[in-house]
């Protein structure tokens, strides 16, 4: 017989009495920052969102002083500089899907949804821990990425401080974008339940029906472009206002609102659904 | 304790469980028992409320599942091997379950040595065999010390020493006074780890009973005779409380009596007997009979296994 057995039949006598605690929301953000931060794919995902941003942004920093006359009004602006975040929403997007679909995919979500009943806490919880991580590691990325690039720029005497005027905004606004897109794709997440059709959603209403949208003849396709999140994204993450985009303010009241909606909708599935 | 009232749960226009009532007393071990597609893990997902029945109810210690406030600490479950992420490791797996309801570090490293997977705590959940993963999902339903604890299928891809120690570590939680609902398709395993029985097929229920009464039931012996004069035997045979069938015009299978009065009765009569031998059936034989018409796949032949036991199901 093994010790193994041993063990067990030996128990009853020092049956352990746990301290019984109930759950709660702080715990249950404490137990989604452990599976989040406990994963490796997490870490690496999140580091090319970052690298993403910084790379592009001293790579933009580094070419465009010696052209400057020659290139276009966006691409002169301070927000020129930070165009890595067409790359970097798309990683992070598909971190937002991967945190919450990989526990359907491996069969975790029965473990978690076992543990947590009531559901709506983990859903939260998973957008506090996410939307937490993102926003300070996209913001931090936004940041570095900029001032890296302006000290490139400097040299030729085109660099712009991040306290000019609009400038602090379209930074940080990035860094705050990302981690909204991160939220919507982790929304996506509930909503689908698989990897596959997550990212997928996530990258044809980022990407293709903006486009789409965008081509339609007259201008109601343009003016309901304004109101979807890319849209509403470059609103406060540009610094030139062109036709068809809403002001900085209105954009991310119309990009928090799809974040918010976004969960909203997870928050109602999940509670409905069987797991 | 768990009752179930009435439990349904429908799947488009598939009746997965079927007005179903049972109720899972503490201090042994309960067996939950049918085919594969019976319904028992559709029953057991929503004991912990993962699926909402379509009518009917359950609950867990007095109340339903998600209504208590540390559901970790009144019910341990194991509801598939694979509930687990394949990118983490056993002990952060366990450790961000534990956190939900603020089970310590401590607990978390007792129950990694209690199933025995402190050499691979620290290794990726998908590099486990299927064993492996059991006993992490076993760690995990013990994390909160509950006072019931439910396994799907546990013993499923282990081997015979994690088998025995499934069995008694089974046996050890329900003598400690909890209650243990345990489900499988495998009677023999069942004979061996269970008290009680509850038997479903087809998503309805088919038994109620002790392992006790389903073993006494099964051991109902017959007797296979082989004759010639069938006919004058079995007339002479047949009487109140004995039966006997017939698959071949000179076979004869007698249940209600021992070979020995079979023997004798013949010889007084000058029978001619060619072959008298008992037959017990097994308890995996009875529990197909229980069952068989409850089986949602089959292979199309369908072989007699139970002809010497017709009289069990009765």
């Amino acid at each position: 017989m093994s010790t193994a057995t041993m063990n067990v039949v030996e128990r009853p006598a020092e049956r352990t009495v746990a301290q019984r605690q109930g759950v709660s929301f702080p715990r249950v953000v404490k137990s989604e920052w452990i599976k989040f931060t406990s994963l490796r794919s997490s870490w690496l995902t999140l580091a090319g969102a970052v690298a993403a941003m910084v790379v592009i942004a001293l790579v933009i920093g580094g070419n465009i002083g010696s052209k400057w006359s020659t290139l276009a009004p966006d691409d002169v602006a301070p927000s020129g500089v930070l165009r890595g975040y067409f790359l970097g929403q798309l990683l992070i997007g598909v971190l937002g899907v991967l945190f919450v679909s990989a526990e359907y995919s491996t069969g975790m979500i029965r473990s978690t949804l076992a543990a947590v009943p009531r559901r709506i806490p983990v859903v939260l919880a998973k957008a506090l821990v996410f939307g937490g991580i993102a926003l300070v590691a996209m913001t931090a990325a936004s940041v570095t990425g900029f001032l890296g690039a302006q000290g490139l720029l400097s040299q030729s005497h085109h660099g712009v401080s991040l306290f000019d005027s609009g400038v602090l905004r379209v930074v940080v606004g990035t860094g705050a974008y990302l981690a909204m897109i991160g939220l919507l794709g982790a929304a996506l997440g509930w909503i689908v339940r698989s990897t596959a059709g997550g990212i997928a959603g996530l990258v044809g209403f980022l990407i293709v029906v903006p486009v789409v949208l965008g081509v339609m003849p007259g201008t109601w396709g343009k003016n309901v472009v304004e109101y979807l999140p890319a849209g509403a994204g470059s609103a406060f993450t540009s610094s030139l206002h062109t036709t068809y985009m809403l002001s900085p303010g209105a954009g991310f009241a119309v990009l928090l609102a799809w974040v918010v909606g976004g969960l909203l909708v997870a928050a109602t599935v999940v509670k409905r659904r069987d797991a | 304790m768990i009752e179930a009232h009435n439990l349904t749960k429908v799947y488009g226009d598939k009746t997965a469980v079927n007005d179903l009532s049972f109720t899972v007393r503490p201090g042994i071990v309960t067996g939950f028992l049918g085919p594969n597609g019976a319904g028992k893990s559709t029953t057991m997902r929503m004991i912990v409320g993962l699926d909402n029945p379509t009518s009917g109810s359950v609950t867990v210690n007095g109340r339903r599942y998600a209504d208590h406030s540390a559901p970790l600490h009144e019910v341990g479950v194991l509801l598939e091997a694979r509930a687990i992420h394949t990118g983490r490791s056993a002990e952060n797996h366990l450790r961000a379950m534990a956190a939900t309801t603020g089970i310590g570090r401590r607990r978390v490293e007792e129950v990694i040595d209690l199933v025995g997977l402190r050499e691979v705590a620290s290794k990726r959940a998908g590099a486990f065999s299927l064993g492996m993963g059991q006993r992490l999902g076993i760690a995990s339903a013990l994390l909160g010390d509950p006072d019931t604890i439910m396994l799907d299928e546990p013993v499923n891809g282990l081997d015979p020493e994690g088998i025995l120690w499934i069995r008694n570590l089974l046996k050890g939680l329900a003598a400690e006074g909890r209650t243990v609902f345990v489900s499988s398709h495998l009677m023999s395993e069942m004979a061996v780890t269970a008290e009680h029985l509850i038997v479903v097929g087809r998503g309805r229920l088919i038994r109620d009973m002790s392992v006790a009464d389903f073993i006494d039931s099964a051991s109902t012996r017959s007797v296979h005779v082989r004759t010639p004069q069938a006919g004058q035997l079995r007339s002479l045979l047949l009487r109140d409380g004995v039966s006997v069938s017939s698959s071949q015009h000179d076979q004869l299978d007698v249940t209600g009596l021992s070979s020995d009065a079979i023997g004798a009765q013949a010889a007084e009569a000058g029978i001619v007997l060619y072959e008298l031998s008992p037959v017990q059936a097994s308890l995996e034989q009875a529990f197909m009979e229980l069952t068989k018409d409850d089986v949602e796949f089959r292979a199309s032949d369908d072989q007699s296994l139970t002809t010497h036991n017709q009289e069990l199901a009765a």
